[in-house]
């Protein structure tokens, strides 16, 4: 346990190297969700009608993009997938097969000092933004709620992880994986709900994207968050999210365990 | 003239070397093309999902909305057609020092920078954007005449060259700090608002994102000349007016940047 602490501590001290980079980042993606923000004001200001029949009213629908913002920076993957999938291809996952270090252990430290490095770096900006729409910006129900969607935020972290970790594991076998790694998050970006809450949806595709696991990455927790669940179906949702995390566990571990029979050890 | 026909048979040369490179990974080419058919798909049904609550944004309505994000999709494919690669993989010759091997051939280093490579997968994308763009003229019955189509073309081409210059000068920022891995990423997130109908924003941020960066009009002005929503002429005379400023200033950028090169040790 002890051995990745200390990988926590190397990997921050690698990602605070990106500060620059990670604060750029922040302020850059202001700008496509202050359009949205705009994008939604003028159809709420033009159509009286629309939060009875979609359920969302006009502060709960802003509310809704600015928790995407916040889920996004404590749990995304940012370029964990790739580095993965360059040190399978440049060989530098040799020296993990002869360490007594875990190779998946490992990635969810740096994950995780990554994900701390970022959160330290974007929450100013991201706060300030905030503030500037704290009239839109609502409260959970009650502290319970905001416990399980605290629990819902760490179990949405681990699903990205364990997923990208799954995706790049391809890398064993092909030398390029950008554009499937693409294709995947083109999914993940709209059954997520990252470009609109899937309320909206009609009620069948809804219900046919909640068989997958993309709902369990972004757009669950923030569910919770807004009180849209609540009561035996939260229960049940965190359930179904445990299990995803799971499958997705061992989808990585049953990956990674064939890429390394199959592996060659180029380079050095 | 000599000069031109030189740069021509030059540029040539860079095409037939683009398209072996491109036959030479045929798989990864098709799915490269998959992937931006899916993000452009993702658009649309965006668009749709958005129409589903309102009739209309400002005067937009769904088919022109699905015009504009045909016409945004258009101009980026073509701009990435011939400029992206190339503007990204600036930072990389700089850092490896490969930028050397640039500057001492006998053509103007920034033609070679910025045309080496073509993106060819990224022209099959503009014809899938083309085919979405009439189907959602067909849809708003409109019949442009000649100069409309003129004037389209001509508002595209501008347009390319401010996504061009725009990327361009974060491209060069690369000289001063060699690690720009967050430039294509900050690219995307500019141009992601070029597809949303202008009437949507107000105040600072439309007044920032018109006359400073022109991002709110690099596919709204053409589309609108398309359309007949043009409102007034002066859209489209600050539209070529702040893209002149904007190549302006980029080749100001870029001979200050190059200053700066030093090479990398070798």
């Amino acid at each position: 346990m002890n051995k990745y602490f200390h990988v926590i501590g190397i990997g921050l001290q690698n990602n605070l190297q990106y500060r620059f980079n990670f604060l750029t980042r922040t302020l850059f993606s202001f700008i496509p969700l202050f359009a949205m923000l705009s994008l939604w004001r003028t159809i709420y200001a033009d159509n009286a009608g629309v939060g009875g029949h979609n359920g969302f009213t006009r502060e709960q629908m802003i509310c809704y993009y600015l928790l995407v913002a916040v889920v996004d920076v404590f749990t995304a993957v940012n370029e964990d997938d790739w580095q993965i999938a360059a040190d399978i291809r440049e060989g530098n996952i040799s020296q993990f097969l002869l360490k007594p270090l875990d190779y998946l252990w490992y990635r969810l430290s740096l994950f995780f000092s990554g994900r701390i490095a970022f959160i330290a770096m974007a929450s100013g900006p991201l706060a300030i933004f905030i503030y500037c729409h704290r009239q839109y910006f609502l409260l959970p129900p009650d502290a319970g709620t905001f416990g399980m969607f605290l629990v819902s935020l760490v179990l949405t972290a681990l699903l990205q992880f364990f997923t990208s970790f799954a995706m790049a594991m391809l890398a064993f076998w092909l030398l390029e994986i950008s554009t499937l790694i693409f294709i995947l998050y083109a999914f993940e970006y709209l059954a997520s709900g990252h470009l609109f809450p899937l309320d909206i949806l009609p009620a069948g595709v809804k219900h046919v994207i909640f068989l997958t696991p993309f709902p369990y990455q972004l757009y669950f927790p923030i569910q919770i968050y807004m009180g849209k669940v609540a009561g035996a179906s939260l229960w049940l949702g965190l359930a179904i999210q445990a299990l995803w995390v799971g499958a997705a566990y061992m989808f990585a571990r049953y990956m990674w365990a064939k890429g390394v029979r199959h592996y060659g050890a180029f380079g050095g | 003239m000599m000069n031109l026909k030189r740069y021509l048979i030059l540029y040539a040369e860079l095409w037939k070397n683009s398209v072996t490179r491109e036959i030479s990974f045929k798989g990864n080419f098709l799915l490269w093309i998959v992937v931006e058919l899916l993000w452009f798909g993702l658009q649309l049904c965006f668009v749709s999902v958005l129409y589903s609550q309102t009739k209309s944004i400002g005067t937009w309505t769904q088919w022109e909305m699905v015009l504009l994000v045909g016409a945004s999709n258009f101009i980026q494919q073509l701009y990435q057609a011939f400029f992206l690669t190339n503007c990204t993989n600036l930072s990389e010759l700089v850092r490896t020092g490969k930028m050397d091997f640039f500057l001492l051939l006998p053509v103007n280093t920034r033609f070679l920078v910025s045309l080496r490579v073509v993106d060819l997968g990224a022209f099959v994308n503009a014809l899938f954007a083309v085919c979405v763009m009439i189907f959602a003229a067909t849809k708003l019955s409109l019949h442009p005449t000649v100069g409309q189509f003129v004037g389209f073309a001509a508002l595209c081409v501008v347009g390319i060259m401010i996504h061009y210059s725009l990327m361009f000068i974060l491209a060069t920022i690369c000289f001063w700090t060699v690690r720009a891995q967050g430039i294509v990423w900050g690219y995307y997130n500019l141009f992601n608002i070029a597809r949303m109908p202008d009437e949507a924003f107000h105040g600072v941020f439309k007044a920032v994102f018109t006359f400073a960066l022109p991002v709110l009009l690099v596919s709204n002005v053409p589309v609108r000349v398309l359309a007949d929503k043009i409102y007034s002429p002066s859209a489209w005379l600050i539209l070529v007016g702040v893209g002149a400023m904007w190549a302006v200033i980029a080749e100001w950028f870029w001979r200050i940047s190059l200053r700066r090169y030093t090479s990398a040790s070798s």
